[in-house]
C-alpha cells in the first residue's frame, strides 16, 4: 500500500494548522477553526491544561497550533493565564497593543480538577477568555465519566450508565457575575463568531461553554458531529444562550421543537436500558422554560 | 545601606520587593500569593510593596500561586512567591513544572513540619521533599543570609547559563521571627546588582510554539540531561556573582559552604541553617576549654551538592557527625545521607548521622554538646542517634 502525500491549502491565518492529531469528527477541530477566523487579526495567546486540547499539537517539535500556547497542568489553565495575563497588562503598550489570553480547557479540567482555580479566577474577574470544550467525557484518557457526563451515558467508569446529571455550569459561573458567559454551538458559526467578537469588547473574566462531540468516546460517527450538535440545539438540550454580569440572560436561538430522541439515537453511549427518554424530555422543557423566565425579567440597555 | 532590626521574614520580602521593583526596565514582576505560618509576613510584605511595575495576585491557593508565577514567568515577568510546609506540599505539581519550564522563579521556603498533626515548628522536610525537582536550594543562616541571599537568588537564577528556579530556605520562626541586625539593601544597589530579567524562551508571537505538549523519551532524556548540567554549573557561577555582589554592596555573602576551624579539625560536624550558629558557639566554647579539635562544614548549598568542596573539607578529619532538622523514614538524615553517598570511595572517616531538631524541637547549645561529646567518644558509626525522643 502506497501513502499518497494529501496537498493541503496551509492557512498561516488558521489558528489550528493541518497534521493536528484530532481524531476525526473531533467537534474540537471545528471549535478551534472558528475561534481562530473570529479572532483573525488579534494578538492572543493560549493556556491549555492537560486534555486532547494539548495533544492535539502533536509532539515536540512541532505544534498544530499557529498562536504561541503554555501547557498548563491540570487543574491550573486560569492560573498560568492570570500569570500570563498580568504581564500582559503590564507591557500593553511595549507591546503594541493588547494582547488576550485564552484558556482552551477540556470539561474535566472545567467541572472537575479545576474548578477551584476557574472559580477564583472569575472571582478577581481576571481579564481572560475561558473556553471549555466540553465533550461530556476524559477524552485524553480514555473515556472516563466526569461532572459534565450526562445522566445515563455509558463511560469506562459508567459502566451501567451515569446515575447523576450535569452539573449546571453556566449558571455556576453567572453565580459569580461574570461580565459575559455564553454557551457555543459549532453548527451556529454566525452565532459563535458574534459571541466571541461580543467577549472582545468586554474586559474581565468571559466564560463560554462549547458543545463538541467526541466520536471516540460517544460512539457516534464522525460525519454526524456537526448534525448532532445541531439537533442538541434545536431540541434545546444545549440551549444557545449568554448571560451578561451574571444577571441577564438572553436566549440566542430558539428551539424548533425537534424531538430529543433524535439526538439520543444517534449515540451508543445512550444505548443502555437505563435510559429514560420521558424523564429528560420533562427535564429539557423545564430548563427552557425556566431560560425564558430569566429572560422575561432581563434588563439590557437600549442600544 | 542600613543597619536594621529584622526578622527573617521582613529580609525576603524586602528583598522581593526590590528585586521586583528592579525590573520595571523590562517585563515587571508578578507575584502569586497564599498565606501560610510561618511564612505569611513575606507575601503581606510584598502586597504591600508599591510595585512602578509589578502585580501581586492573591489567589485561592499554593497550586495556583505557582501557577500564576509560572505563566507571569512563561511571559517574561520577573517572578517570585513564598511558601511553607503543607502549603508547599499542596504546590508540588506546580513547583516540578518551573524547572521543567526552566523558569527562573525564586521562592522563599519558611521550613515548618509537615501535618497533620499540625505542627508549626522548623523542620527541613517540606522543602526536601523537593530536592529531586531540578531546584537549587539554599538554606540560609541568619536574617542577613535571607536579605543576601533573596537577591542573590534571582542572579543566579536568571543567569543564561542556569535558567532554573531557586528555594531560598530558612527555619521557621528561629529565622523567620526573630529579628536580627540585618543590612538591607537599597533599591538603587538592587537596580545595579540585577541586570532585566530576560526568559529566552518567554511567549514568542512571531515564532509561536507550543511550550510543554508531548515529547518523546528520547526527546525528554535530552532534557533531563540539560537540567543535569545546568545544575552542574552551578557552583562556579554562584562565585562569580558572589564576587558582584562584593562589588555592588561592599561586603560578603555567606556561602555556599562555609568552614569553621576545618583546617586542622579531626572532627566535622556538618550542619545547615540556624543550627550553624549554635554549632560554631559551641565548637568556640570547646576549643577555649581544651583540645578538641573540633570543627564545622555549614552547608548553604544543597542542590546542587557542593560534594567537591566538602570532600576537600573533610579530607583530614578522622570523624564526620551530620545534624539533621529532618527525616526520611527509614532512611534517617537526608543531609546525612547525601553526606555519605558524597564521601564514598577509600579511606573515608567514619560518618554518623543525629536526628536534631526534627517537628521543631529545639537545638539548645547543651544538644549541640550532647553531640559533640557522642561522637567525640565513638570509635565506629551507628544509627543515627535521635535527640528529643
Ligand atoms: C493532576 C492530574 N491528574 C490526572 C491527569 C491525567 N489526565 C490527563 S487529561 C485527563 C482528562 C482530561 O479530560 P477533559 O478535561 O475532559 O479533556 P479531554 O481529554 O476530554 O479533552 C486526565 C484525567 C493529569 N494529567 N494530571
Ligand atoms: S478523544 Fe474525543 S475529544 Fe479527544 S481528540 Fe478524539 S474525538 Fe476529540
Amino acid at each position: 500500500m502506497s501513502i499518497e502525500a494529501v496537498p493541503v491549502n496551509f492557512d498561516p491565518d488558521c489558528l489550528l494548522r493541518p497534521g493536528n492529531t484530532n481524531c476525526g469528527g473531533c467537534g474540537m477541530s471545528n471549535g478551534l477553526t472558528m475561534l481562530g477566523r473570529a479572532l483573525e487579526d488579534e494578538h492572543y495567546s493560549m493556556v491549555i491544561p492537560a486534555c486532547c486540547g494539548i495533544v492535539t499539537a502533536g509532539a515536540y517539535p512541532t505544534t498544530g497550533y499557529n498562536v504561541p500556547v503554555v501547557a498548563s497542568t491540570f487543574a491550573s489553565s486560569p492560573a498560568f493565564a492570570s500569570g500570563v495575563a498580568a504581564v500582559n497588562a503590564l507591557n500593553e503598550v511595549d507591546d503594541g497593543g493588547k494582547r488576550h489570553v485564552i484558556c482552551w480547557a477540556g470539561d474535566g479540567g472545567t467541572y472537575d480538577i479545576g474548578m477551584a482555580t476557574l472559580s477564583a479566577a472569575a472571582e478577581r474577574n481576571e481579564d481572560l477568555i475561558y473556553i471549555c470544550y466540553d465533550n461530556e467525557i476524559y477524552g485524553n484518557t480514555g473515556g472516563q465519566r466526569s461532572s459534565a457526563t450526562p445522566l445515563t451515558a455509558r463511560t469506562a467508569t459508567t459502566p451501567r450508565g451515569k446515575g447523576e446529571g450535569k452539573k449546571n455550569i453556566i449558571k455556576i459561573m453567572a453565580a459569580h457575575r461574570i461580565p459575559y458567559a455564553a454557551t457555543l454551538s459549532i453548527a451556529h458559526p454566525d452565532d459563535f463568531r458574534r459571541k466571541i467578537r461580543q467577549a472582545l469588547k468586554i474586559k474581565g473574566f468571559r466564560f463560554f461553554l462549547m458543545h463538541s462531540p467526541c466520536p471516540t468516546g460517544w460512539k457516534t460517527e464522525p460525519a454526524e458531529t456537526i448534525e448532532l450538535v445541531s439537533l442538541a440545539v434545536r431540541s434545546g438540550i444545549f440551549p444557545l444562550y449568554e448571560v451578561f454580569d451574571g444577571e441577564n440572560y438572553r436566549i440566542n436561538v430558539e428551539p424548533d421543537g425537534t424531538d430529543p430522541e433524535e439526538y439520543f439515537d444517534k449515540q451508543r453511549r445512550f444505548r443502555g436500558p437505563e435510559m429514560n427518554i420521558s424523564s429528560v424530555k420533562r427535564f429539557v422543557e423545564a430548563r427552557m422554560k425556566r431560560l425564558k423566565r430569566l429572560e422575561s425579567v432581563s434588563e439590557f440597555d437600549a442600544d | 545601606m542600613s543597619m536594621q532590626l529584622v526578622t527573617g521574614n521582613h529580609a525576603a520580602g524586602h528583598a522581593f520587593g526590590l528585586a521586583g521593583e528592579a525590573n520595571r526596565t523590562a517585563r515587571g514582576a508578578v507575584c502569586g500569593i497564599y498565606p501560610i505560618t510561618p511564612q505569611t509576613e513575606i507575601v503581606e510584605y510584598v502586597a504591600k510593596f508599591s510595585f512602578s511595575k509589578g502585580a501581586v495576585v492573591p489567589v485561592e491557593s499554593e497550586h495556583s500561586a505557582m501557577g500564576v508565577c509560572l505563566g507571569a514567568a512563561m511571559n517574561g515577568a520577573r517572578s517570585f512567591t513564598a511558601s511553607s510546609s503543607n502549603g508547599l506540599a499542596y504546590m508540588a505539581e506546580n513547583v516540578m513544572v518551573a524547572s521543567f519550564y526552566r523558569l527562573p522563579i525564586v521562592m522563599a521556603v519558611v521550613n515548618r513540619t509537615l501535618g497533620p498533626p499540625w505542627n508549626i515548628w522548623a523542620d527541613q522536610g517540606d522543602s526536601l521533599m523537593f530536592r529531586d525537582f531540578a531546584w537549587i536550594q539554599l538554606y540560609c543562616e541568619t536574617s542577613q543570609d535571607v536579605a543576601d541571599t533573596s537577591l542573590l537568588a534571582f542572579r543566579l537564577a536568571e543567569d543564561p547559563r542556569i535558567m532554573l528556579p531557586v528555594m531560598v530556605c530558612m527555619d521557621g520562626f528561629i529565622i523567620s521571627h526573630t529579628s536580627m541586625e540585618v543590612e538591607l539593601a537599597e533599591q538603587e544597589q538592587v537596580d545595579r546588582f540585577l541586570p532585566p530579567c530576560n526568559v529566552p524562551h518567554k511567549l514568542d508571537f512571531d515564532q509561536p510554539k507550543t511550550m510543554g505538549g508531548m515529547t518523546f523519551p528520547q526527546e525528554t532524556v535530552a532534557h533531563r540531561h540539560e537540567l543535569q548540567e545546568a545544575m552542574g554549573r552551578v557552583p562556579a557561577v554562584f562565585e562569580e556573582h558572589r564576587e558582584r555582589f562584593r562589588d555592588v554592596f561592599d561586603r560578603d555573602l555567606a556561602g555556599a559552604v562555609e568552614a569553621y576551624y576545618c583546617e586542622d579539625a579531626d572532627t566535622i560536624f556538618v550542619t545547615s541553617g540556624s543550627i550553624s550558629t549554635t554549632m560554631r558557639d559551641v565548637i568556640d566554647k570547646r576549643r577555649e576549654r581544651g583540645d578538641d579539635k573540633v570543627g564545622m562544614v555549614a552547608i548553604k548549598m544543597f542542590r546542587p551538592f557542593p560534594v567537591d568542596r566538602i570532600r576537600e573539607l573533610c579530607a583530614g578529619a578522622k570523624k564526620v557527625g551530620v545534624l539533621d532538622r529532618n527525616c526520611s523514614a527509614d532512611r534517617g538524615g537526608i543531609f546525612w545521607q547525601e553526606i555519605r553517598a558524597a564521601m564514598q570511595g577509600g579511606g573515608h572517616p567514619l560518618i554518623q548521622g543525629y536526628l536534631t531538631g526534627v517537628g521543631g524541637c529545639d537545638v539548645i547549645p547543651k544538644t549541640v554538646h550532647e553531640v559533640v561529646d557522642d561522637l567525640l567518644g565513638r570509635s565506629e558509626a551507628g544509627e543515627p542517634v535521635w535527640k528529643g525522643v
